[in-house]
């Protein structure tokens, strides 16, 4: 019995990256009869074969409308649907199933958040986000300021891109009433102290909504541990289809929140006068949903289930900090976002060339980064540069791949000079 | 030489690169030769915004024909540009106003037409065409 413990412990710590690289197809390819690079796993992450299987298996196989049929297929259906929610649930540590709500992704998840819960707050109620939110998590607050005459702060930033803590703590006053910020910012890398900020917004009575779009590929995620009110992300990020992603919210303020859009499935009786809404979490879920994508991304973690998330964090840290140190040793270049604490992401610029430039160079060598603002224009007003370089990397990226990226910066520099 | 005749040309020109980094190397080699727009004139309305990198152009006509000048602040940018120009300066308005420019495709570079890659060529050609087209109505 021990030794089978111990055994299967084994072989979940055995981090093969080679292993890991062949569950995902896409990365066997050739991009300008160059082997992919993919390094913008920031943007949006591979699939593994596990995931395109569950996709053409639901589509040719399993297809049909969940919660309403008594037919075998629609029962089948719902059934691998509210699995997905329970997976879902057990891997951030949800208490209930009922506090996972899917939706589009993060951007739909924020505006709900801002869309519903806003409809709480009143006149001169202030939210405080950090300037290194993406325009996601800026925009549907500002419109729901001018909405309900509420006022946005934004806690700033220091020059290595971390959030300055007392700042942050000045900001935050007994008029906010929701906090909002990005757990890894996807610019820089950075990772947030999120258990330290919910320990001083609770304190003065505020909510918190985490924007786990970039944390949910590169961490273990528990919610209760975090005690965040709001957890956010998208399954595309997280080697799931696009189109789906899931807002947590603590059952309590799900209970309090009115519903976000109306419709289909998110009713428990209809009459002309009067609408009465279904439970947690189908109050949230107007209409068919994305079946598919909820099913899918419940094999995405199932996946995740089979690895050692503890490996991966400390190989990715590593990968980081190699790519870092090897960009390092270029002169003219700098790395935008230097925080103690990092992950997986390494944005820089290099004096006198236009990230466009390299981004397209490194495209003709088979190499994806991401070149520009990154959806963080006020980020960049900040280091006053019009945008960066980004790699992004994940568990399946290698340091030969970074060696091989990092001679094709040289390259590219050179013919740029 | 007409409009059509610089394509052809350009276009034989790319044809001896079959590895991508020796077109681009070339393309940015271009950029060198764009005639640049006076500074003084790198004003907000000579601006083309594209998502990524900034294109400033002017166009003027002299003597019945189009004269452009440009800059930006890429360098592939502005060897595109620079192609661009090639081609339509020194043409009628009418010509540039109703060029088809296939050489955009024969050497590759169509994939910086697509809105996705933002760098503003699609823009670059529209206000081409424009500067023509206010040209034949001035
Ligand atoms: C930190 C962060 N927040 C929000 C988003 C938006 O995610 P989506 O476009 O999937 O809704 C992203 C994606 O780029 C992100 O990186």
């Amino acid at each position: 019995m021990y030794l089978c413990t111990m055994m299967a412990d084994e072989t979940k710590k055995a981090f093969n990256v080679r292993a890991i690289r062949e569950q995902f197809p896409a990365l066997s390819q050739k991009i300008y009869n160059k082997n992919l690079i993919y390094f913008d796993n920031g943007a949006t992450s591979q699939k593994p074969a596990m995931v395109l299987d569950a996709i053409n298996q639901y589509y040719s196989k399993d297809n049909a409308n969940i919660h309403r049929g008594v037919h075998f297929m629609s029962q089948h259906a719902t059934t691998e649907y509210e699995t997905a929610r329970k997976t879902i649930q057990h891997y951030i540590h949800a208490k209930s199933s009922d506090e996972i709500i899917f939706t589009k992704g993060t951007t739909d998840g924020i505006n709900l958040i801002a869309s519903s819960y806003g409809e709480l707050l009143t006149e001169g109620d202030e939210i405080l986000i950090t300037a290194m939110e993406h325009h996601s998590n800026i925009v549907p607050w500002q419109m729901l300021c001018q909405r309900k005459k509420l006022t946005l702060k934004v806690a700033p930033i220091n020059l290595k891109g971390e959030l300055i803590t007392e700042e942050f703590d000045r900001l935050l006053t007994d008029k906010t009433k929701l906090v909002s910020v990005t757990h890894i910012s996807n610019t820089l890398g950075t990772i947030n102290p999120i258990a330290e900020i919910v320990k001083k917004a609770h304190a003065v009575g505020a909510k918190v909504v985490v924007d786990g779009a970039q944390s949910i590929q590169h961490m273990a995620i528990d919610v209760q541990a975090l005690d965040c009110d709001f957890f956010v992300f998208s399954g595309h990020k997280v080697f799931g289809p696009t189109g789906i992603g899931v807002l947590y919210g603590k059952e309590a303020l799900l209970e309090k929140m009115p519903p976000y859009q109306g419709g289909g499935d998110m009713i428990a009786k209809v009459t002309f006068e009067r609408t009465t809404y279904n439970e947690l979490p189908f109050k949230f879920e107007a209409g068919t949903p994305h079946i598919a994508g909820g099913i899918c991304l419940g094999k995405a973690f199932e996946f995740l289930n089979g690895l050692d998330l503890q490996a991966i964090q400390t190989y990715e840290k590593e990968i980081t900090e190699y790519a870092q140190d090897l960009l390092d040793t270029f002169e003219d270049l700098s790395i935008i976002g230097e925080a103690k604490h990092k992950t997986s992401v390494v944005s820089f610029s290099i004096k006198g060339i236009h990230p466009f430039d390299i981004g397209t160079l490194l495209d003709k060598q088979g190499i994806a980064v991401r070149t520009g603002h990154h959806c963080t224009q006020p980020l960049m007003d900040f280091f006053k540069i019009p945008g960066t370089i980004r790699a992004s990397f994940a568990f399946y990226n290698t340091k030969e791949e970074i060696d091989t990226f990092i001679e094709a910066v040289d390259r590219s520099m050179n013919l740029l000079k | 030489m007409t409009l059509q005749e610089i394509q052809e040309e350009i276009i034989s020109e790319f044809d001896v690169f079959d590895d991508w980094m020796d077109k681009y190397e070339y393309i940015i080699d271009l950029g060198k030769e764009l005639p640049i727009i006076d500074p003084l004139k790198k004003t907000d309305d000579r601006l083309i915004e594209g998502c990524q990198s900034k294109v400033w152009l002017d166009a003027t006509v002299v003597d019945g024909k189009m004269q452009f000048t440009a800059d930006s602040d890429a360098i592939i940018t502005k060897g595109i540009i620079g192609l661009l120009i090639r081609v339509m300066n020194e043409q009628s308005p009418e010509a540039v106003a109703t060029a088809d420019l296939f050489f955009i495709q024969k050497i590759g570079l169509q994939e910086h037409l697509s809105p996705t890659r933002s760098n503003g060529l699609i823009g670059m050609v529209k206000k081409l065409k424009m500067s023509a087209l206010q040209a034949l109505n001035a």
